[in-house]
């Protein structure tokens, strides 16, 4: 309000925020505002998440035992399947992007919505109709490929539901090509005067190289899933070496998605953490430009490093090579980014509210996963712990340590945005911190239990690895917990909550400026944006009045 | 119906501003769709360095005339579809022509699966569908033709949502629902439309043209 006192505008009469705009079904279903589609997204994330979770649940329970006392190998096989397609595509690739990005996107830039509000609700229904496609697959007798479809299991040894699920996810394929096409053009296009590209938040930057990537990679993937069902279902030979095809070109194709995708997930997740730990360490992004670019050159340089999926695959030396050096090369960037967030906290005034202890979590676990990859670009530590528990470890440190906790991260910082209430500061706390410690307990023995030879996707193993498994199984408990805490007391505060304030962490963006929850069309007047991001403290101060350590020091002697 | 606020749409407050924004936007989506073809095309090259020999006997095997009159076909449709384009930027002195254009690209492009049904047929007839019975004795044809049926199956849907979305402007025009001068939908659908006819053009040499060029 004090930019339109500061002009001498009168105070705006009561409008209803987008919340209040309208309350039929209806009106939800049909809606355009970016924010409302946000919630849409939130509820169907939501609902996938604990359904990827359940399957997850019996597996974990399963492995308790050495010897396959609660599952046949069967639907071990479908429900390990089921959870890796749920998680990937229809929670962690829509999860930051859709629900955080499509709600703060405009708000960020000072736009009233985003460029395409019809093809972004069309997005929804694309995912709804391919959500049901993918569960159908699982209620009519599930998949038993395992996440990554790869052919001859999916194509000549599987008598289960591959085209149900195939379809399913080359469909989620087309809502994130819609989605990735939306916000470049909105990020291009709706801008509000004086926010220049290097204005923008980091948030901001980083839906836009997940679009990049989300545009340009996609299709790719839509092409490999075709491919296998058109040869399950009109019986091509395109993998099938029987008959002159080749089965790792099925893993070539899939792998320049599903690297690629690696940073759909991250790289929102990253976006999230730099807008969390200025604000909560009162201070300016250290080194915004080399953040923006770091985040350009890891959507760039990820279209090169499939390969390193494939270093058994058969795929030539030279390839592997090249493939490797390229994997260690792309660690730059992700570093540039750790040490910047570290950076960012120094002499800044730090304060530990929730989101800020999923943040700092994420760094953690995400510099975890990141180091733990650097092992799997090298090839010959990558042949030993090929398909182990130890390459489960590192990918769950980056999408579920790295994104998850982003994730929350997000939802409590703009929780009070979003719906105008606020949550049990305690009880968000207390889970932030239950999420962390169960996820270490779930994932660090894998690692062990990987390096020292157990394989991923069997459901019997040697009784010398119960020990980790039973750890890994207990920490997943934990993890449950912590995950079904903030369902609880986040509803509660819909209903009980406190009222907050347009900006409840004194925070910088745009987003902070507008009322919570926003009205419609997210400002009651044009927002003009005069200064850098993260102005938390003038140039070249810090945020803190004293002055560091190491003065001090001096002045004693 | 040349009223600037028939046109403008939510969120925009500037007509110029959406339209640039629709041609923004679709570019990007031509983008994704280059890499969508591209990774079937890569399919392709990666079959033909594998089988070189089977590709070209099966090249011989298409038929070259339906194929070189159908790329008459969908060239001359892109002509057309070009004038609409350019006639609609002057504004209402060629509605006639912009309609004519229009109609005439629809049906250039129903010409064309219609030929290429024919062409079906007859690719059937000589048991050129993988599988049992397959007419030609090396494995890699049936790679060929594999990538042949797919190809040309996901190029005839391109362009059937094309004309889909060509006859809906015809009819809005028509009927006068929508202005004709500068409107972002007909160059977003212009773009499309040009884009499944580049494909075919990477796809002329790359089915009918192996075993035949020397």
């Amino acid at each position: 309000m004090t930019d339109a006192l500061l002009a001498g505008e009168l105070p705006l009469p009561p409008r209803p925020d987008y919340l209040r705009h309208g309350s039929t079904i209806a009106s939800w279903l049909t809606t355009t505002d970016h924010k409302r589609i946000a919630i849409l997204y939130a509820v169907t994330i939501t609902f996938f998440f604990f359904l990827g979770g359940a399957a997850i649940t019996a597996v974990r329970l399963e492995l308790f035992q050495p010897n396959g006392w609660f599952l046949t190998s069967d639907s071990y096989n479908k429900l390990f399947s089921f959870h890796g397609i749920v998680m990937v595509w229809f929670f962690l690739v829509p999860s930051i992007p859709n629900t955080l990005g499509n709600f703060l996107l405009p708000l960020m830039i000072g736009a009233p919505d985003v460029a395409f509000p019809r093809l972004n609700l069309f997005s929804w229904y694309l995912t709804l109709a391919a959500g049901a496609l993918t569960v159908y697959a699982l209620l009519a007798g599930g998949v038993d490929t395992g996440w990554t479809f790869y052919t001859p299991y999916s194509s000549m040894f599987s008598n289960t539901h591959v085209f149900a699920a195939a379809a399913g996810v080359f469909v989620v394929g087309f809502a994130s090509i819609a989605t990735g096409v939306n916000f470049i053009a909105t990020t291009h296009m709706l801008r509000a005067p004086g926010m220049t590209w290097f204005r923008l938040p980091l948030f901001v930057w980083a839906i836009y190289a997940t679009s990049l990537i989300m545009v340009l990679a996609t299709p790719v993937l839509a092409i490999s899933l075709l491919l296998v069902i058109a040869e399950r279902w009109l019986g091509l030979p395109i993998f099938d070496p029987s008959r002159g095809g080749d089965p790792v070109l099925f893993q070539h194709l899939f792998w320049f998605y599903s690297h690629p995708a690696v940073y759909i997930m991250v790289l929102p997740a990253m976006g999230v953490v730099s807008e969390i730990i200025p604000c909560f360490a009162r201070r300016r992004i250290f080194g915004y430009d080399f953040m923006v670019y770091a985040m350009l050159a890891i959507s760039g340089i990820g279209f090169f490093v499939w390969g390193h999926h494939m270093f058994v695959s058969g795929q030539s030396a030279l390839a592997s090579l090249v493939f490797s050096f390229l994997s260690f090369i792309i660690a730059v960037p992700s570093a540039i980014k750790v040490f910047n967030w570290t950076a960012s906290l120094y002499r800044g005034q730090i304060s530990f509210e929730s989101p800020m202890l999923y943040a700092l979590g994420f760094v953690g676990l995400f510099t975890t996963g990141g180091l733990s990859g650097l092992f799997l670009a090298s090839i010959p530590v990558d042949i030993h712990v090929t398909d182990t528990y130890f390459v489960v470890a590192h990918f769950h440190y980056i999408m579920v340590g790295g994104s998850v906790s982003a994730f929350f991260a997000g939802l409590h910082f703009w929780w009070p945005k979003a719906t105008g209430k606020l949550y049990p500061e305690s009880w968000a706390k207390f889970a932030a911190i239950l999420m962390y410690s169960g996820f270490n307990m779930t994932f660090l023995p894998q690692f062990f239990a990987g390096y020292l030879g157990m394989p991923r996707r069997y459901h019997t193993y040697p009784a010398e690895f119960q020990i980790y498994n039973v750890m890994s199984s207990a920490g997943a408990a934990v993890l449950a917990v912590a995950y079904l805490l903030p369902l609880g007391y986040l509803t509660w505060s819909l209903f009980y909550g406190g009222r907050a304030g347009n900006n409840p962490w004194e925070a910088t963006g745009l987003e902070w400026t507008t009322t919570s929850p926003p009205p419609p069309k997210n400002f009651d007047w044009q927002p003009r944006v005069d200064r850098e991001p993260y102005d938390y403290h003038a140039e070249g101060l810090s945020a803190g009045t004293d002055r560091p350590e190491v003065q001090n020091v001096r002045e004693i002697q | 119906m040349s009223d600037e606020s028939a046109v403008l749409r939510e969120p925009w407050l500037d007509f110029d501003r959406q339209r640039e924004a629709a041609k923004f936007g679709i570019w990007v989506f031509l983008g994704s769709e280059a890499l969508f073809f591209g990774a079937l095309l890569m399919t392709y090259t990666v079959c033909r360095v594998e089988h070189p020999e089977a590709f070209a006997a099966a090249g011989r095997e298409t038929n070259i005339w339906y194929g070189t009159i159908n790329t008459a076909v969908l060239l001359t449709s892109s002509l057309s579809m070009a004038m609409a384009s350019q006639a609609a930027e002057s504004g209402m002195r060629f509605r006639r022509l912009v309609l004519g254009c229009l109609l005439a690209t629809v049906l250039l492009g129903l010409a064309f699966i219609v030929i290429k049904g024919f062409e079906y047929k007859e690719d059937i007839d000589k048991h050129l569908v993988p599988g049992a019975g397959f007419a030609l004795p090396q494995a890699g044809a049936q790679l060929f033709y594999g990538l042949y049926w797919l190809v040309t199956g996901v190029h005839a849907v391109h362009l059937s949502i094309g004309m889909v979305l060509v006859s809906r402007l015809f009819w809005m025009f028509y009927q006068r629902k929508l202005r004709i001068s500068e409107n972002p939908e007909l160059e977003v659908t212009a773009l499309y439309w040009h884009l499944v006819d580049i494909v075919w053009i990477f796809l002329y040499p790359l089915i009918y043209l192996p075993g035949r060029a020397s």
